[in-house]
């Protein structure tokens, strides 16, 4: 057989994230480990994008096109801003993103979308959705190379399956904190592609008190405008082998 | 004057050696209201009068933001100015994209100055009628352009556009020496006794009509302040002095040398 010669526009960066929507609160979480196959191509590549005060866009797949639909994203919302001197609202931003993404319905982004913010409402919000923009609002999603591990985790500790008794309508956010380092610190044990460092955002709704976030090691406030809704990100080490 | 025969052809220069149509163009600028601009070592400030068509209608906007580090004040057509500022934003976004960094005020005014250029060139086209003065921060600090629909830009301590803008130019020419070590109120403070200075008789300044456009160091934003958030400024103003009486107090933060 005469030889053959391919181009592969995809290739494959590994990482998890992970979206977790409170009450008033949102947490959007990704491992800050960046690979190739078995080598590591970055121990420190963001994942998780700050787009508004009230929202937050956790991206993964393949890197090149997660960073460039990141920049696409915040050029939408500018645009937005300056047409209407303000920020556009989380479930807009959300069908923004699935009208971009299915824009290249025959060449698309290959990334897993989680956005993660406050709504209209004051009310913690996720939305998933999958590379060519079919999207669901969520409690709670993990999504990238090590899903198979930390979704179930989730399903048990946040909606409760597989457990019979009474259970809390609402987590609080330290309890929540502890659940996804805990999804972290588990992928990170079993699945090579996951490790190195947990970068997390945390989004307050307006008037929501920073309280339990006093002492955070680490943590640091990413807050810009004065609309008063609040973000704050917390870097940890994962395991870095 | 006897203009008629070569005022009609953007492409046909008068035996004065003028372009007439460049000319009109001009007067576009000059019959839209007042807009001031001015800077000192670390701030810019725009200040813009507001018209509205009467007392049901709503004040037309004067300032855009077209950047962080970029704002602008309009005079003469908004339908120009409207393209004219997305263009300066498509620039603006597209050196971020492809550059990673913001790009500088000089550039961007010297891009839609050269725009402005082809539309004094080609027939068929018309000059845009809108005058724009630009504020910028860069490495080297604030900065202040005027962009005049002839395509020529130049940069300024503090410069007035539109309607009665001599009388704010005055002003300005009175005071400016002072500017560059002025605190960010002092410099507000002069641009809205230079604006005011453009209104016509038993005309004021209010929250309504008035809009300011902040610059500060690097790290800020280009903020447009209008409506109640205006009020500490204006109540901070000289009050209008009768024409006949002298010159009243000065209040503490303007430098006002003596009325001569």
């Amino acid at each position: 057989m005469a030889q053959q010669r391919s181009f592969n526009p995809y290739t494959e960066n590994g990482g998890t994230i992970l979206a977790i929507a409170g009450a008033d609160f949102a947490v959007v979480a990704g491992d800050t480990r960046q690979t190739e196959g078995y080598s590591i191509q970055t121990r420190y590549a963001p994942k998780v994008f700050r787009l508004t005060d009230k929202a937050v866009l956790a991206v993964n797949g393949f890197a090149a096109d997660g960073n460039m639909f990141v920049k696409k994203v915040k050029q939408r919302l500018e645009w937005y801003k300056h047409a209407h001197s303000k920020d556009m609202p989380l479930q807009s931003i959300a069908r923004l993103i699935q009208t971009m993404l299915y824009a290249k319905r025959f060449f698309p982004y290959y990334v897993y979308n989680i956005l993660g913010g406050i709504d209209e409402q004051g009310k913690g919000a996720v939305y998933s959705f999958d590379p060519v923009g079919s999207y669901e609002r969520e409690t709670c999603r993990a999504a990238g190379a090590a899903q198979s591990l930390v979704q179930p985790f989730l399903d048990n500790q946040i909606y409760f399956k597989n457990q019979t008794g009474e259970h809390p309508t609402h987590l609080p956010l330290p309890h929540v904190l502890q659940l996804v380092t805990d999804s972290f610190t588990g992928a990170t044990e079993r699945h090579i592609e996951v490790g190195d460092g947990l970068e997390m955002f945390v989004i307050l709704a307006r008037g929501r008190g920073s309280q339990e976030l006093e002492g955070v090691a680490g943590i640091r406030e990413v807050t810009t405008s004065d609309e008063r809704e609040r973000v704050f990100v917390i870097n940890r080490d994962l395991k870095r082998d | 004057m006897f203009r008629n025969t070569y005022d009609s052809d953007n492409t046909v220069f008068s035996p004065q050696g003028r372009l007439h149509q460049v000319e009109y163009a001009l007067e576009a600028v000059k019959q839209g209201s007042a807009a001031v601009g001015l800077r000192s070592k670390t701030h810019a400030v725009l200040l813009a009068l507001k018209r509205s068509t009467g007392e049901l209608a709503s004040y037309q906007q004067k300032m855009f933001r077209i950047d962080d580090h970029v704002g602008i004040a309009i005079a003469g057509l908004t339908s120009d100015a409207r393209v004219l500022s997305n263009f300066m934003r498509q620039q603006a976004m597209a050196s971020r994209m492809l550059y990673n960094r913001p790009v500088p005020v000089n550039r961007l005014v010297s891009a839609i100055a050269d725009k402005a250029q082809v539309n004094t060139q080609e027939y068929g086209r018309r000059p845009y009628g809108v005058g724009f003065l630009v504020i910028g921060q860069d490495a080297l600090g604030p900065h202040l352009y005027e962009f005049s629909p002839s395509g020529t830009s130049y940069e300024y301590y503090a410069m007035s556009i539109g309607a009665r803008s001599q009388s704010a130019k005055t002003y300005l020419e009175k005071h400016f020496a002072s500017f560059a070590d002025c605190t960010l109120e002092e410099l507000v403070q002069h641009g809205l006794h230079a604006l005011r200075e453009t209104l016509q008789q038993d005309k004021e300044l209010t929250i309504n009509n008035t809009s300011v456009g902040i610059l500060s160091g690097p790290g800020s934003s280009f903020k447009i302040v209008e409506g109640p958030e205006l009020q500490p400024f204006l109540s901070l103003m000289v009050p209008k002095a009768d024409p006949a009486a002298p010159a009243a107090a000065p209040a503490e933060d303007v430098q006002m040398e003596d009325a001569s």
